[in-house]
């Protein structure tokens, strides 16, 4: 048994991404969930179920109350951070091929001038409430600087440099210039880079993702009825989650630079059934510059330890071997979870993304988050 | 000395944590150890996850222990922490077998490396709360004090 082609992501929708949205978290939500909902070719009443993303905490109830949905079949949470969005894609596409829903909706919207700003909000999660006794304390506030001992590790280890990351955030940078809904518009260059301060080593600011305001939202239908309905539709050909082997601590896992995309990689390759040279694009959640190098040598793109060596020489730019985060990633386009990260790809796969890989016709999507989460979606066009 | 109208973040304490917490009052990094299997587990935890007992005494670990690695951090994610930057965070391997985050001072940012040897200390701060902090194991004493370290 398999979820091989069972589902699709048959409507997608997003608001503008900005930095200061005069709209609440809820109300982004209900805005890209209605333009997902009309892109899928659907009335908000055919939507029997719903898994909300994010820390904003509006729950199911507040969606099936604004659309008036008659009859709801099932709702859940896939807390994983910035790797729900792609758990709530498996998790929906399993109870659709179980006969329990056609058509889930996966919300997401963020404002973070008036919510929690990400960057510090770790002693308000439960789930990371070691940390919050033992190293918050200590000056350990923001998950930068959690990150960081896992790229200096790396760095030690391996020999990765500062000049590899650099390449990262340059090559997103320019694809942010190419999209229209992205919030970072000035060309950005590795000396750029290396002249931007320091955060928390070895990690500078144009290491670091954004912080934004915005709702990303999207429907998955099964793949049987996705042919016949508006959209074109988009096949989830493999798909699967992975979790450190300590998920509350970095200080509890044997290996640190290892994340849980290394368990879930192979699952979705295999169900997918196919390999590593038929990805024409990725959206690679970015947090920080080194999880996407991390995460590549994860999936198997290149041997732990070689994640610097491969992003070199424009591997990752539009037209390279592996064109990367082609929206501009949560590093120049907006910090949304990586809910931008599978529209993207959607938009790929159908042939209208702004910064389009020509010809793509099997890409991937992968999600981070809560300190190793990892997930990781590979579709095709319909 | 910080500017003390921001009080640094206290420790949020409790249940399983209160013993750690007490241990760092009297200099003594105390670590979790299963009475049925001796492993020992920091940070401390309801059930030994190897053998799943729950009973664990509190033992003063040796406080030694090698850089696994590190952040140096150049910003106050907290204001509190605005005139102590910049400051070092380290992973430790500790010699009981587990991994500890603490504060690591008296190494220049350009000496650290894997493996650097290191002792921990717990100096007190002005909120009264002793900060796992360690130092090379031939540090004599603190020779930066920072962060409002009393007296």
């Amino acid at each position: 048994m398999t979820l091989r082609a069972k589902g699709a992501v048959t409507g997608i929708g997003e608001t503008r991404y900005t930095r200061a949205s005069p709209k609440n978290a809820f109300a982004l939500q209900i805005e890209a969930s209605l333009l997902a909902i009309r892109d899928a070719g659907l009335d908000p009443k055919d939507i029997d179920g719903i898994i909300p993303i994010g820390l904003t905490g509006a729950p199911a109830e507040a969606f099936t109350t604004n659309f008036g949905i008659p009859d709801l079949r099932f709702s859940a949470v896939t807390p994983m951070g910035g790797a729900s969005g792609i758990a709530a894609i498996q998790t929906a596409i399993a109870v659709i091929d179980a006969g329990i829903c056609n058509h889930v909706l996966i919300p997401s919207g963020r404002n973070v001038s008036s919510g929690a700003r990400a960057g510090v909000r770790i002693h308000q999660m439960p789930q990371f409430h070691l940390i919050t006794e033992y190293e918050y304390p200590l000056g350990a506030i923001s998950p930068a600087q959690l990150y960081a001992p896992m790229a200096r590790r790396h760095m030690e280890l391996y020999g990765t440099t500062s000049l590899q990351l650099a390449e990262i955030a340059v090559t997103i940078r320019a694809h942010a210039l190419m999209t229209d809904n992205a919030i970072m518009k000035k060309p950005m260059t590795i000396e750029n880079h290396q002249a931007s301060r320091m955060i928390t080593d070895p990690f500078r600011l144009f290491d670091c993702s954004l912080e934004s305001d915005g709702g990303a939202a999207v429907v998955i239908s099964s793949s049987r009825q996705a042919r016949d309905m508006a959209a074109h539709p988009v096949d989830i050909l493999g798909i699967a989650e992975g979790h450190p082997d300590s998920p509350s601590a970095i200080t509890h896992r044997p290996d640190i630079t290892t994340l849980g995309i290394a368990k879930a990689a192979p699952i979705a390759f295999h169900m997918a059934g196919v390999s590593h040279s038929d990805i024409d694009v990725a959206e690679i959640y970015d947090c920080f510059t080194w999880v996407v190098l991390c995460q590549l040598e994860d999936m198997g793109f290149c041997k732990k330890g070689e994640g610097g060596s491969f992003v070199e020489g424009g591997r990752l730019t539009l037209g390279g071997q592996l064109p990367t985060n082609t929206h501009g990633g949560l590093l120049s386009q907006a910090h949304m979870l990586g809910m931008n990260h599978i529209i993207e790809l959607v938009r790929q796969l159908r042939g209208r993304a702004d910064a389009q890989v020509l010809g793509a016709k099997i890409g991937l999507c992968t999600g981070y988050g809560d300190m190793g989460d990892g997930a990781i979606a590979i579709m095709q066009r319909g | 000395m910080s500017d003390q109208t921001i009080s640094y973040p206290r420790p949020h304490a409790k249940d399983l944590s209160a013993s750690y917490w007490e241990g760092t009052s009297r200099g003594a990094l105390v670590l979790q150890c299963c009475s049925a299997c001796g492993r020992f587990r920091h940070y401390a935890q309801l059930i030994c996850s190897s053998c799943y007992t729950e009973h664990a005494e509190w033992i003063d670990a040796s406080g030694r222990g090698t850089v696994h690695s590190w952040t140096v951090s150049h910003h106050a994610f907290h204001p509190s922490f605005g005139a102590d930057l910049p400051y070092t965070l380290a992973t430790v391997d500790l010699e009981e077998g587990v991994r500890a985050l603490g504060l690591l001072k008296n190494v220049a940012p350009d000496a650290l490396k894997i493996g650097l040897q290191l002792r921990a200390t717990f100096p007190v701060w002005t909120d009264g709360y002793g900060r796992l902090t360690f130092v090379p194991v031939l540090s004599d004493k603190l020779e930066h004090p920072r962060m409002d370290l009393q007296g």
